[in-house]
């Protein structure tokens, strides 16, 4: 490992408290200062998988929809259905070629960055990435092009089928990369063997190794935070369009359905997330330690809100620091299944803590958003019952604005499962400072973590230009007043007149 | 309940190690022939004047490059599943080139979707750009990192351009096979030109790059250059290269790709030949050495070989539904 900083030692042992001044290592004499190779990695691979986890939830979420009104647009030749297909057809197109190309550079990190993970753990995640690849990336991509493009040279029911496929494919792609992730979390089915000098993980019985305990909460939780994230997408998208034009049928299905989905899902993950929680004090419970900034081992409050007192509460979210609204020991509760009295495991108990101002705040975010998608549905689900939906300016507003939140409270829970689970990379078994590279030096890896950053800032601001485009495309061939620049900053699209 | 379906200490088969050699290697050859000529289409794209032109190019492109390129994703995750040490020294010892390339992927795969996404000029041709460039970097690099790990050597060294040179010249004898196939006479004449030119740079390329392999023992691999099976695929190449130029000067163009086709496929099988039994020269790794343990080879073994033909199945039902001529409005009704 040599003179590199271990970046745990940026964190404060028990505390997880951040310390800024050892985040930078190796400063070079000269005027660049460089990141060590363990944090560049570390930066590198949070910012390019929450870039790619947009895309590929995209595709989990979308496909139900697409599957609908490819449907029942080939079934009906309603107007309506077409519009919606054509929309989110190409919406899911932009979204998957984003999603292959992100997707490539994750698993090219394994090894440029990782490669210690990748070998002590290759034959346990090796498989499920394969059978990813094969079962699902090759599924997905091969019918899509027939979607895309196959329109008039498949019959109906092979295109209709076609959707179906890419929908299944995305579904299992999902499944296949969670069996690795909650590997990580609760790995299972294996035992460690020394093989070339090297401690390495030998699988020894697959199905307990594919079917952790972790696996069926995270793909729950999972494909409903997508749906929940693409309801609310296509919620905003269509609350937009009605707003634009006051009278369009099929953006008015399109919102209706969306309100509908939400209503379903979102009360769904707030029923289910809470079951989680308590599965992961059972599994991780200094995960669940730095999800409460819960550091002595007694009985625990549960923090319904919290809001910092002083800036300092930010980075160190302590009680002392924090203005609560806490149910006394209810977090006992919660955690034992029924116990006021229950302990609960604190973070002092342990040698080194993940940052837990980050896993703290980000907890408290997607609770908070979550909570705030279940009045939305409700909401909405009023409107409709009353026959209002498409009339209420203040709820067709609020549609919009909260449209990119669903994908916030995604990331913000990701950054709870991933940053709650350091000093890991393996639960228990590997630390992220022994997964990196050792012949990786601070300059590439502040070389490439630079290059990504600026890529994938490009492609974020390119994808949110092209739905815009979309939409303006689609007012204008709905007759729409066309927006004004003014409306959304950025250069004025020039649409085509073909359409 | 896995375990007394699949035998724990042994292998299924007693040289399934090799056996998942060869899968490696044929995915990676797949991977070299079809998103090969992708990378062929894009570099011949910036040789087309017209809008017309243009579609006509990217029409042919659009309904299979993705799938082409999951055929990198499966060869890289077959390798991690079959050989981890060897994926992990791979990429962490050419960090650089492998990043290099998967940004190249990326340009050439956003160029041609965002293209269509607007009628601007402007922005039309920054996409060109992506594409172009990117499909010329993407072989050129991947063909480095190839030479680096077949040959030990490092990247400014003549086995390691060469292999670059070589990938990117194939791909464009692929590519112009693949365009002359779909196109109507007069692109198709003017693409046997540029086929016939990159065929006689591909065969001189490698040559000299197994001559330069020979003359510095890159790898220990000099000998298994003079061996028999290593010596007939050089032979096999040059005459499917030289008889894809008789095909297409003859006008046989569909005859010409599938000769085109077999030269990306005959390299990664040469490159496979040069490696065997070693599988990671720069450690001397063996392909024994590097394999994982008998259960979790036999399972992905079990699990996967069968996926794998079901996915063969879907590119010849994909590339049935896209078959004959296009033009810029795409593959006709």
């Amino acid at each position: 490992m040599g003179s590199r900083v271990n970046l745990l030692n940026s964190f404060e042992p028990k505390t997880g408290r951040m310390l800024p001044s050892t985040l930078f290592s190796g400063v070079d004499p000269g005027w660049v200062a460089l990141l060590s190779p363990e944090l560049a990695s570390r930066a590198q691979f949070g910012w390019t998988i929450s870039v790619h986890i947009i895309f590929a939830s995209l595709s989990i979420g979308l496909a139900p929809f697409m599957i609908y009104f490819t449907w029942k647009d080939v079934r009906t030749d309603d107007e309506r259905f077409a519009r919606l297909r054509s929309f989110w057809v190409q919406v899911f197109a932009v979204g998957f070629v984003m999603g292959t190309v992100t997707g490539i550079p994750m698993s090219f990190q394994f090894g440029t960055n990782f490669p210690q993970f990748s070998t002590v753990a290759g034959e346990l995640i090796g498989g499920p990435l394969a059978f990813e690849a094969k079962m699902a990336f090759f599924l997905e991509a091969v019918f899509l092009g027939v979607l895309l493009y196959g329109r008039e040279r498949v019959r109906d029911g092979t295109y209709v089928l076609s959707s179906v496929l890419v929908g299944v494919g995305a579904w299992l792609s999902g499944f296949w990369i969670l069996i690795v992730n909650a590997w990580m979390q609760t790995p299972r089915g294996y035992e460690m063997v020394t093989r070339n000098g090297m401690e390495v993980a030998r699988l020894t019985d697959p199905s307990a190794a594919f079917l952790t305990p972790r696996m069926p909460w995270m793909y729950v939780h999972m494909i409903n935070a997508s749906l929940i994230a693409v309801a609310l997408l296509v919620a905003g998208v269509s609350a937009y369009i009605v707003w634009k034009t006051r009278e369009s049928e099929a953006w008015n299905t399109a919102l209706k359905l969306a309100v509908v989905i939400l209503l379903v899902t979102a009360p769904m993950q707030a029923v289910h997330g809470d079951a989680y929680a308590r599965h992961v004090e059972d599994t991780q419970p200094q995960k669940f330690a730095a999800m409460e900034a819960h550091y002595e081992t007694d009985e625990a409050d549960l923090h319904l809100l919290a809001f910092p007192r002083e800036v300092d509460a930010l980075t160190d979210p302590r009680a002392e620091n924090l203005v609560t609204v806490s149910l006394p020991r209810v977090g006992s509760f919660l955690a034992s299944g029924g116990d006021f009295g229950a302990e609960v495991t604190g973070l002092n108990e342990y040698e080194e803590n993940p940052p837990v101002a980050l896993v703290f705040w980000s907890f408290r975010a997607m609770v908070g958003l979550g909570f705030l998608f279940i009045a939305l549905a409700l909401w909405g689900g009023y409107l409709i019952y009353d026959g209002r939906l498409t009339d209420s300016d203040r709820y067709l507003k609020a549609m919009v604005a909260a449209s990119p939140l669903g994908y916030a409270a995604l990331l913000t829970g990701w950054y709870v499962t991933e940053i709650g689970r350091q000093p890991w990379v393996i639960q228990g078994e590997l630390r992220t400072g022994e997964a990196v590279s050792s012949t990786l030096t601070g300059a590439e890896a502040t070389l490439t973590l630079a290059a990504f950053v600026v890529v994938y800032v490009g492609l974020v601001a390119t994808a949110l230009y092209v739905l815009k485009w979309l939409i303006q495309d689609e007012l204008r061939a709905l007759g729409a007043d066309e927006p004004s620049g003014d409306r959304w900053r950025g250069p004025l699209p020039e649409v085509s007149d073909d359409d | 309940m896995t375990e007394s379906l699949l035998p724990v200490d042994a292998y299924l088969v007693a040289s399934l190690p090799e056996v998942w050699f060869a899968a490696v290697m044929f995915a990676l050859g797949m991977y070299v022939v079809l998103d090969g000529f992708d990378f062929g289409i894009g570099m011949l794209y910036a040789t087309r004047t017209t809008e017309h032109e243009r579609e006509a190019f990217l029409s042919a492109f659009g309904p299979v490059w993705d799938a082409n390129e999951v055929w990198l994703i499966a060869f890289a995750t077959m390798l991690l599943a079959a050989f981890p040490r060897v994926y992990s020294a791979l990429l962490a010892d050419h960090n650089l080139l492998a990043i290099g390339f998967v940004f190249a992927l990326l340009f050439r795969g956003l160029g041609p979707e965002l293209r269509e996404q607007r009628d601007d000029e402007r922005w039309e041709r920054y996409c060109d750009y992506a594409f172009v460039g990117g499909s010329a970097a993407a072989p050129l690099l991947f063909g480095v990192l190839a030479g680096r790990w077949a040959f030990d050597v490092a990247t400014l060294s003549l086995p390691a351009l060469l292999t670059g040179v070589d990938l990117v010249a194939v791909s464009i004898v692929t590519g112009a096979a693949f365009l002359a196939a779909k196109s109507d006479p007069d692109v198709a004449s003017e693409l046997r030109g540029y086929g016939t030119a990159a065929t006689l740079v591909y065969l001189g390329g490698t040559v000299a790059l197994l001559a330069s392999v020979v003359a510095t023992d890159a790898g220990g691999a000099a000998e298994a250059i003079r061996s028999p099976p290593a010596a007939a695929v050089v032979a096999l190449s040059i005459a499917a290269g030289l008889g894809g130029i008789g095909l297409a000067r003859r006008g046989a163009y569909r005859a010409w790709l599938a000769s085109a086709l077999t030269l990306p496929a005959l390299l990664s099988a040469l490159i496979a030949l040069l490696l065997y039994p070693t599988i990671y020269p720069p450690t001397g790794l063996s392909v024994r050495g590097a394999v994982v343990s008998p259960l979790a080879l036999n399972l992905v073994t079990v699990l996967g070989f069968p996926v794998l033909l079901l996915v063969l199945w879907y590119f010849k039902y994909l590339y049935g539904v896209f078959s004959g001529p296009v033009d810029a409005e795409g593959y006709g009704g």
